[in-house]
């Protein structure tokens, strides 16, 4: 393999030169091959800077070289040599390194040349003026180059709409009748309301009116009231109820665990107080539970007191908000009695002290009454000592009777117009007669102090009066009774069916009695006498066997004849100081509460003990 | 004559009750009417002969006060169709023949 021979041929053509190069022509509009491609291959080259001496850079630079040479003239040798150097600096100037050489020859000629002229310069120059000696000029082609670049950011484009303005359409016709007619309007309204404002508004009126300017917008900014009172009613709930929590956990959970040592005695645990500032003066003259909302109530706020007779109130509260009542009524005259109709939970008939009676609806906005008796509608003319509501008649009325001192017992129906009365019964003093004139026996009109109706047998009902007489009436017999029991010595304050057994019924009275009855039976089943004027006796609803009575000495007493037939079984303390006699009592219907009131507007609510709430065996 | 002095008083009454500004229309808030009222009687007494000028003076006080784009209109008998911003209206009616609406709309 060694021994083979390559041939090498030695062209004149340049081996990297291209072999078809093609051109576009613009005239022929296609690419066209170039038949001639230049061979030529350069090897080495570069830029020289020798001038030609007679152009005229050459000639510029001759001058210049030749004012410095003339100067320096009289140190010839040195000076020449210097010059030569000097020469060949200036001339060097500029100058690569690899023609240093060829300028060093250049500049050699150079220097000969000027040389001679050197010397011709000297002789000329003492005429010659002195010349400028020239600048030496900065190289201006010698720049450096040096570019920086910022970072460029990429840019992007973002854009967005803001919403337009709501917008609304209006249109107007202002003529000159219409502003007449909007005038005449305004005017008559201002009228109106001048008639039906309050006085501050009014001296308000005047005054803008005074200055000439009343601007009377047309649009009221909306009450946001309305939507609050809900919220507010339940939050008020809640603070009031975490400020009364120990007393609302004791309503709920506390059983008394003492009672099973207290053999059969019980006691009165003292709940939530019900007070408001309106009634500090007033007595509570009768309270009620609503037959459907079991925690709500109403108190019937008057005065006993015949010299001290001022307004009254009712006021409605529940235990869920133990601190402000729920709905405010109040009247001119003191309210002896109120009851809550069974069937129309928002209905409450009150009985006045002046005489009246009234139809109160809670469930309409105003404080006002919404019906009421008047003298021409035959009030009665003494107090009215209670009410209670019947059922609906045969037109569906709702009515309710009424017993008053004047000694009649009137039932009222509510029709469309207001209350009509009807007299049922005439009440009088058996045996009594008293000389009238022109020799008439007028029978003298017994006072009736309270009734209870039976539960079962409607016509059936007790009055009690204030001769201490119970009288057992029927509502079909105007003036005859069917019994007559010798009950009390002092006027009865209470009679109340026994819920359960349907012949018992019990009074109280102020001659410190309760006594216990069968109305078949002339005699008192039981007599409890209680040291103390009794102001009001309750049946328990949960058990046929328990009752409670107040005293005017503060004592609340729970009987439970199951239990104990002869003493109480709770005897407590309920009311605040001695002088405040509580005067009537009621169960809650539900819970095993008993509400108290007294005669400083305060009622009080307790919690029965387990002992007294004992529900009789059901016997087999 | 009796009956003539009785309709000039009338006219006296009605002259001297029917001056007082009277907004017929407006949902501008509480403080924004009261000014715009305010300025609207300002112009009308202080321009009683020029509906034009008045009607300039509200214009560009409201624009100052309350944002570009005010409109007025002042006249005693037209009718119109305007499309406004919201809370930004207030037809009047003022000195007993005069009607003003001003409202908002750029």
């Amino acid at each position: 393999e060694l021994k083979e021979e390559f041939t090498r041929i030695l062209k004149a053509n340049n081996p990297y030169a291209p072999q078809n190069i093609v051109r576009y022509s613009f005239k022929k509009r296609a690419y066209k091959p170039i038949n001639y491609v230049d061979q030529m291959a350069i090897h080495f080259s570069m830029n020289g800077n020798m001038i030609l001496k007679d152009s005229d850079e050459g000639r510029r630079q001759s001058i210049k070289l030749s004012t410095t040479a003339a100067e320096k003239a009289p140190v010839e040798t040195s000076a020449v040599t210097s010059e030569e150097a000097e020469i060949k600096d200036e001339d060097s100037t500029g100058d690569t390194q690899a023609a240093g050489e060829e300028e060093g020859e250049g500049s050699g000629t150079a220097e000969v040349a000027e040389a001679v002229e050197a010397v011709e310069a000297v002789e000329a120059e003492e005429p010659a003026p002195p010349r400028v000696k020239e600048q030496k000029l900065a190289n201006r082609f010698n720049f450096i180059e040096s570019a920086s670049r910022t970072v460029n950011r990429p840019m992007q484009e973002s854009a967005c709409q803001t919403d337009p303005t709501p917008r609304k359409d209006f249109s107007a016709t202002p003529t000159q009748w219409e502003i007449y007619d909007a005038y005449v309007e305004e005017l008559q309204k201002i009228a109106m309301s001048k008639m039906k404002a309050k006085p501050k508004a009014q001296i308000a009126e005047t005054e803008d009116k005074n200055k000439g300017r009343k601007l009377t917008p047309l649009e009221s900014q909306s009450d946001d009231l309305p939507t609050f009172s809900d919220t507010a009613k339940v939050l008020e709930r809640m603070v009031d109820q975490s400020g009364f929590d120990d007393i609302a956990q004791d309503f709920k959970y506390f059983e008394d665990a003492s009672d099973e040592y207290r053999d059969q005695q019980g006691t009165l645990l003292p709940l939530w107080k019900f007070q408001a500032d309106k009634t500090k003066r007033l007595a509570v003259t009768d309270i009620s539970w609503n037959p459907k909302h079991k925690d709500l109530f109403a108190a019937g706020y008057g005065s006993y007191d015949f010299t001290k007779q001022g307004q009254g109130m009712l006021l409605v509260y529940t235990m869920k908000n133990p601190s402000f009542p729920e709905y405010i009524f109040s009247s001119e005259s003191g309210i002896m009695c109120l009851d809550f109709h069974n069937d129309y939970p928002y209905l409450v008939a009150v009985g006045f002290y002046d005489g009246n009676v009234a139809i109160y609806n809670l469930n309409k906005a105003t404080s006002q009454r919404s019906h009421k008796s008047s003298p021409k509608s035959g009030k009665h003319t003494e107090p009215v000592w209670q009410v209670k509501w019947q059922k609906d008649d045969i037109e569906n009325n709702v009515n309710f009777f009424s017993i008053s001192s004047d000694g009649r017992i009137v039932s009222w129906t509510l029709v469309k117009s207001g209350l009509v009365h009807t007299d049922i019964i005439k009440l009088s003093v058996e045996g009594t007669t008293t000389e009238g004139p022109e020799g008439l026996q007028l029978q003298n009109p017994g006072c009736g102090t309270s009734f209870d109706f039976h539960k079962e047998i409607d016509y059936l009902f007790l009055v009690g009066t204030e001769e201490g007489k119970i009288y057992k009436c029927s509502k079909f017999y105007s003036r005859q009774f069917l019994d007559v029991f010798e009950a009390h010595h002092m006027p009865v304050d209470s009679i109340r069916w026994n819920p359960y057994h349907m012949k018992v019924f019990i009074s109280c009275s102020s001659d410190w009695t309760v006594k216990i009855w069968d109305h078949t039976i002339k005699t008192p089943m039981f007599i409890y006498n209680l040291n103390s004027a009794v102001g009001d006796v309750a049946w328990s609803p949960y058990s046929s066997t328990v009752f409670a009575a107040v005293t005017t000495d503060g004592k609340a007493h729970v009987f439970d004849l199951n239990i104990n037939k002869y003493e109480a079984l709770c005897t407590q303390l309920v009311v605040g100081k001695k002088k405040y006699k509580p005067t009537c009592i009621q169960f809650n219907p539900v819970y095993p509460v008993v509400i108290i009131g007294d005669e400083r507007g305060h009622v009080t609510s307790l919690k029965l003990s387990p002992n007294l709430r004992k529900m009789p065996k059901v016997r087999r | 004559m009796a009956d003539t002095g009785e309709g000039k008083k009338e006219e006296a009454d009605y002259k001297t009750f029917h001056t007082f500004p009277l907004i017929r229309h407006t949902d501008m808030p509480e403080e924004m009417r009261v000014e715009a009222v305010e300025l609207c009687v300002t112009a009308c007494e202080k321009y009683t002969t020029n509906n034009e000028s008045a009607a300039k003076m509200i214009k560009e006080m409201m624009d100052k006060k309350f944002g570009s784009s005010w409109h007025v209109v002042i006249g005693e008998g037209f009718g119109f169709e305007i499309t406004h911003e919201v809370k930004n209206l207030l037809y009047m009616f003022f000195g007993g023949s005069l009607a003003v609406c001003v409202w908002k709309c750029s």
